[in-house]
């Protein structure tokens, strides 16, 4: 028998707004424990949460760049469980009115497209943190209670779990288009469970599935998928009768792992929050939010195309990572030549940052240094070839390339007579390659240049040695 | 006939987080069912199509600025912990 | 004759004009509560020390701007005071000691330079009609202490009735205010909702709690009131409403003024007596140039249902806070985190608590929502239009404030629906979310205070004192004592 696998997700995105979504306190990742936290956060009794405005505007920012439809009225309701780092016993979140709904994300998978539908985008607050000791004890930090979050639940569209990894790297960086986001999963500021259940192909009604949760990376999410879907056929090819479980994936061992046997559904007793009043929003504020939305990731992909006339392949590249992509703006902005930028960041760049492990932030270059860069090689001022050394210069000290230049003496060499000098001594000392080069080896004069190169410790003006190096041995 | 069994009481008990003895879960499950009992009176309105009340003023939009300020100092977060360890709130593990 | 016989404005005369010292009105206060508290148990915790600390300081640095200068207050033990125990009357929060920050009201007070003598005895969180439900002692009515105060907050209307405080706060949900008021015989007044901020306030019922001012007379509440009421950006529920002058409105006239007296509220539940008074408050009214006509508000006998339904469901998700993770109660030994909760809940909390949290789990639970909360919620919205109906014709709503006066101590334990039935005249207001007012009207013949009650439009507590004040100052009702202790004989 065949299956079909049908994968949802549901992705929790926090914002980084100043302060949190109910409570003035600061919104900050990686302080000391319980330093980030006043009464509010602590739940104490008689505290009230009072909406943060910015919180409403990046989650309405958020839908509308995942193409949802953003309600008119909505409002928060009470989601009651009990947990220790849940410090109300309810978590204020929205249940039937959700801010977005009706989304979608254009993804690509081997060369095909596909739209995977949002069900749904909501506003709720971020939880504490909980760690454990050895000692049978567990630990709360409040610091990350109150932090504004946007769940936002996928239709079940995803088909293959390489569509699910293809679907939140297109999440991810629509996301950070948007400014709302890091979306940095290995600072939680991401995170992500998954669905997956498998039918019969055919088959209408879909089969019972399993949630994967602690995946802590893209490609986890990638490999829990795959090895549940191996899991849930062979279980159902076996006679076997899959549960509705949640499971975690184990990085070490690669397999997912079972938590807990889900007994009917969890009863979160949901009603709306008595202490915050209605939201309205008109098609003003709607229209103020739709005008501070950028260019997002498609946009700007076919503008690059189109406009710049980059080959999809670098328009692609580029437009996958929004921070690449803006110094790739600021670029071209500061004069630098399209295709050069784009060769040189899809190039050089991405190489010393993937060998280095570092982003682009990270490193000492500018858009404005490798702009002056790009002109440099373009007026002849220094070949190809030392430019690599100036991009190693700026990319680990930074600086101002012509400077760079100056300063150690790598200004190419395009003076007729001073080159001409240089050649007719190497032509003098390498006659033997005179003789090869007319007797046919057209090798013979790549070496004759490697040697003026070597003399002039690379600063030679390639065209100008070739051109003179034939001219003289014309003359022999 | 009864509107609430003691399965419910002690199911509804474990939801609210509260231990309750064979004894409690009787009288609740009694004087549960007299409550829900009278409050089924409410049946005998006809409510379709009348909008709930969650708040009695009709307020919108109330929001503040995306300020941050502090308000207690880093030692009150424990002051009235049960138990507490580096600065954090200490509780039985949660890994059951 | 006692201090505080005086309104709080002939006492901020005297004063002023140095005939007292705040010295004089704390010291006044602290000698009254030893002297009976041991019989009315009004209050869980007292702030001697620093009470008194705080009348010396005032005594040094007299300022006639203060609103509420040097003016011993009690306040009800679920608004939170920095640095002074609130325990809800609730053995959860037993060592509370510090609640880290003022409820937005205390804030109020402090600027406004009165001085905290205590906090006040009542129903644990609120929940309950006789005090009877306090973890702690059980407040005791000043007029005879063999009956309840009221409640919840019982110790609030005992304290001023018994002479310990001049004035003192309460909160009211279904009638917590009121109900004590009218069985003190005393004033109280549970305002508008989102007229008074619930920031501070422990929360029973989001949508219906309301903090108002129990006082000896009308006056001294619209004073108290002008000094609580307004707009906090800490509380998205409260009113941006300018608050008025409310002692503007005691102009001692009447004349023209619309009572509607709704049938329901004189139906076969209310007792003898407590209709007899009424109706001769009615008859008074007339004198004084009012007119009344009886209305129907034909959805009142839903009140009640509707009531524990929807407070009990709040409740539940409000008290889910107490769980031993961050303050108050854990139980001792355990072992996991399920039991840590389970334990400590049911530890911390008294049995009408439980109760409550359990009706609000069990109607707000899976398959019970649309049949228990959401309809309830839309027989509010009914019992809303009823009031908005009358109040088209009328400018207040006359009626008692409860069916009978007080009940002895331990009559109603037993059955928790007929302890419920205490509040069915008062319930309605809160679900309507208008204000309510309690002012003396009569006594029983047993000697114990009957109330009767006001009611007004939304932010309408100016017409509603107008009424209490012009009844109140052409009867002696509220002149009268208790004779507890025999100092007031």
């Amino acid at each position: 028998m065949n299956f079909e696998t049908i994968i949802g997700l549901e992705v929790h995105v926090e914002l980084k707004t100043e302060s949190k979504i109910f409570s003035p306190s600061p919104n900050m990742f990686g302080d000391e424990p319980n330093t980030n936290v006043n009464p509010i956060d602590l739940g104490y009794p008689g505290v009230l949460p009072v909406l943060n405005e910015e919180a409403v505007n990046f989650a309405m920012k958020a839908a509308m760049a995942l193409n949802c439809d953003i309600a008119t009225d909505t409002k928060f309701d009470r989601k009651n469980y009990f947990y220790p780092d849940n410090p109300k016993a309810y978590q204020i979140s929205q249940f039937d009115q959700p801010i977005g709904e009706n989304g979608y994300i254009d993804i690509e998978v081997d060369g095909e497209k596909k739209r995977i539908g949002i069900t749904r985008l909501h506003m709720e607050e971020d939880a504490g943190k909980l760690t454990h000791s050895d000692d049978g004890y567990s630990l709360v930090d409040f610091n990350r209670q109150g932090t504004p979050l946007v769940e936002i639940v996928s239709e079940p569209d995803i088909r293959t779990p390489k569509e699910a990894y293809a679907y939140l790297e297109a999440l991810k960086n629509i996301i950070q288009y948007t400014g709302v986001s890091d979306c940095k999963m290995e600072e939680g500021s991401l995170r992500c469970d998954a669905n997956i259940s498998l039918r019969p192909i055919g088959q209408e009604e879909f089969g019972t599935k399993a949630e994967l949760k602690n995946l802590n990376s893209f490609s986890f999410v990638q490999k829990g998928l795959e090895f549940e879907e191996k899991r849930q056929k062979k279980e159902l090819l076996t006679g076997g009768e899959i549960l509705q479980e949640t499971r975690r994936y184990d990085e070490q061992t690669k397999e997912t792992i079972l938590m807990r046997v889900k007994e009917g559904s969890d009863d979160y007793r949901y009603f709306p929050e008595p202490d915050l009043v209605k939201l309205h929003i008109d098609e003003d504020w709607k229209e103020r939010i739709r005008q501070q939305i950028p260019e997002l990731p498609d946009a700007r992909k076919k503008r690059y195309i189109e406009e710049l006339e980059l080959p999809e392949y670098d328009a692609m590249v580029l437009t996958n990572n929004k921070e690449l992509s803006d110094f790739f703006e600021e670029t071209i902005a500061a004069g630098g030549d399209i295709k050069q930028a784009s060769n040189w960041l899809m190039g050089e760049v991405s190489a010393y940052m993937n060998k280095n492990y570092k982003e682009l932030h990270e490193l000492e270059l500018t858009p404005t240094s490798l702009a002056k860069m790009i002109k440099l090689i373009e007026d002849g001022t220094i070949s190809s070839k030392i430019a690599k050394k100036v991009f190693s210069e700026l990319v680990e000290n930074g600086g101002d390339p012509e400077k760079i230049v100056k300063d150690k003496g790598l200004v190419q060499i395009s003076d007729e007579g001073q080159l001409t000098e240089i050649i007719t001594t190497i032509l003098d000392n390498n006659q033997q390659s005179i003789e090869d080069y007319k007797n046919g080896k057209d090798k013979a004069l790549g070496f004759l240049v490697g040697q003026v190169m070597k003399e002039t410790k690379g600063q030679a003006n390639p065209p100008m040695v070739n051109k003179i190096i034939l001219a003289e041995m014309e003359k022999r | 006939m009864s509107r609430i069994s003691k399965e419910e009481v002690k199911h509804v008990a474990n939801l609210a987080r509260l231990a309750i003895t064979e004894e409690e879960a009787d009288t609740f499950t009694k004087q549960l069912d007299d409550i829900i009992t009278y409050a089924e009176q409410l049946n005998e309105l006809d409510t379709t199509g009348v909008e709930p009340t969650t708040h009695v003023l009709d307020l919108k939009n109330v929001m503040r600025k995306d300020e941050p300020k502090k308000w207690i100092e880093k030692e009150d977060a424990m002051k009235n912990a049960p138990d507490h360890q580096d600065g954090q709130f200490k509780v039985p593990s949660v890994l059951e | 004759m006692s201090l505080f016989e005086h309104s709080l404005r002939e006492l901020q005369e005297k004063l002023h004009k140095k005939e007292i010292t705040v010295t004089d009105l704390v010291e006044e206060s602290y000698k009254r509560i030893h002297e009976v508290d041991d019989e009315v148990q009004a209050f869980i915790t007292l702030n001697e020390e620093q009470a008194k600390a705080k009348a010396a300081e005032l005594d040094e640095n007299p300022d006639a701007d203060a609103k509420l200068f040097g003016l011993p207050i009690g306040v009800k033990d679920n608004i939170m005071t920095k640095g002074l125990r609130t325990t809800a009357g609730s053995q959860f929060l037993k060592n509370f000691e510090d609640p880290l920050y003022d409820a937005t009201v205390v804030g109020k007070l402090n600027d406004a330079k009165s001085i905290t003598i205590g906090k006040l005895n009542m129903d644990e969180f609120a929940m309950g009609s006789s005090n009877e439900n306090s973890s702690y002692a059980s407040a005791r009515n000043p007029w005879n202490t063999d009956y309840v105060p009221g409640g919840s907050s019982g110790g609030s209307a005992a304290a001023v009735a018994a002479g310990e405080v001049p004035y003192s706060l309460g909160s009211d949900t279904g009638g917590s205010i009121r109900q004590p008021a009218a069985y003190c015989g005393v004033v109280g007044l549970k305002p508008t909702y989102g007229r008074v901020s619930r920031f501070g306030l422990i929360a029973f019922a989001s949508s219906l709690d309301q903090i108002g001012p129990i006082t000896n007379t009308v006056e001294d509440n619209a004073f108290l009131l002008e000094t609580i009421a307004g707009h906090d950006k800490m509380d998205s529920t409260s009113a941006d409403v300018e608050v008025p002058k409310y002692t503007d409105a005691l102009t001692n006239d009447v004349k023209g003024l619309k009572i509607a007296v709704p049938k329901e509220y004189l139906s076969e539940g209310v007792n003898p007596e407590v209709k007899e008074a009424v109706q001769a408050a009615l008859k008074k009214y007339e004198e004084l140039g009012a007119t009344w006509e009886e209305v129907s508000l034909p959805h009142s006998k839903y009140a009640l249902s509707t009531y524990y339904l929807l407070s009990s469901s709040e409740a539940s998700a409000n008290l889910a806070r107490f769980d031993g993770v961050r303050y108050g109660k854990r139980a001792d030994d355990v072992e996991s985190m399920l039991e840590m909760f389970k334990r400590s809940r049911a530890e911390g909390f008294g049995e009408e608590v439980k109760r409550r949290i359990m009706l609000g789990t069990f109607a707000l639970s899976s398959g019970y929502y649309d049949a228990y909360y959401k309809k309830a919620q839309q027989v509010r919205t009914l019992i809303k239009n009823d009031f908005e109906k009358v109040f088209e014709d009328y400018d207040v709503i006359v009626g008692p404030t409860t069916p009978t006066p007080a009940f002895k101590v331990g009559d109603k334990t037993d059955d928790p629906m007929t302890m419920y039935a205490n509040d069915i005249l008062t319930i309605p207001v809160n679900l309507a979310g208008v204000p309510g007012i309690s002012i003396p009207c009569g006594f029983s013949d047993k000697g114990l205070p009957i109330g009767l009650q006001i009611i007004g439009k939304h932010f309408d507590e100016s017409t509603v004192y107008r009424a209490a004040h012009a009844y109140e100052q052409a009867t002696d009702f509220h002149t009268q004592r208790p004779s507890l202790g025999g100092a007031n004989a």
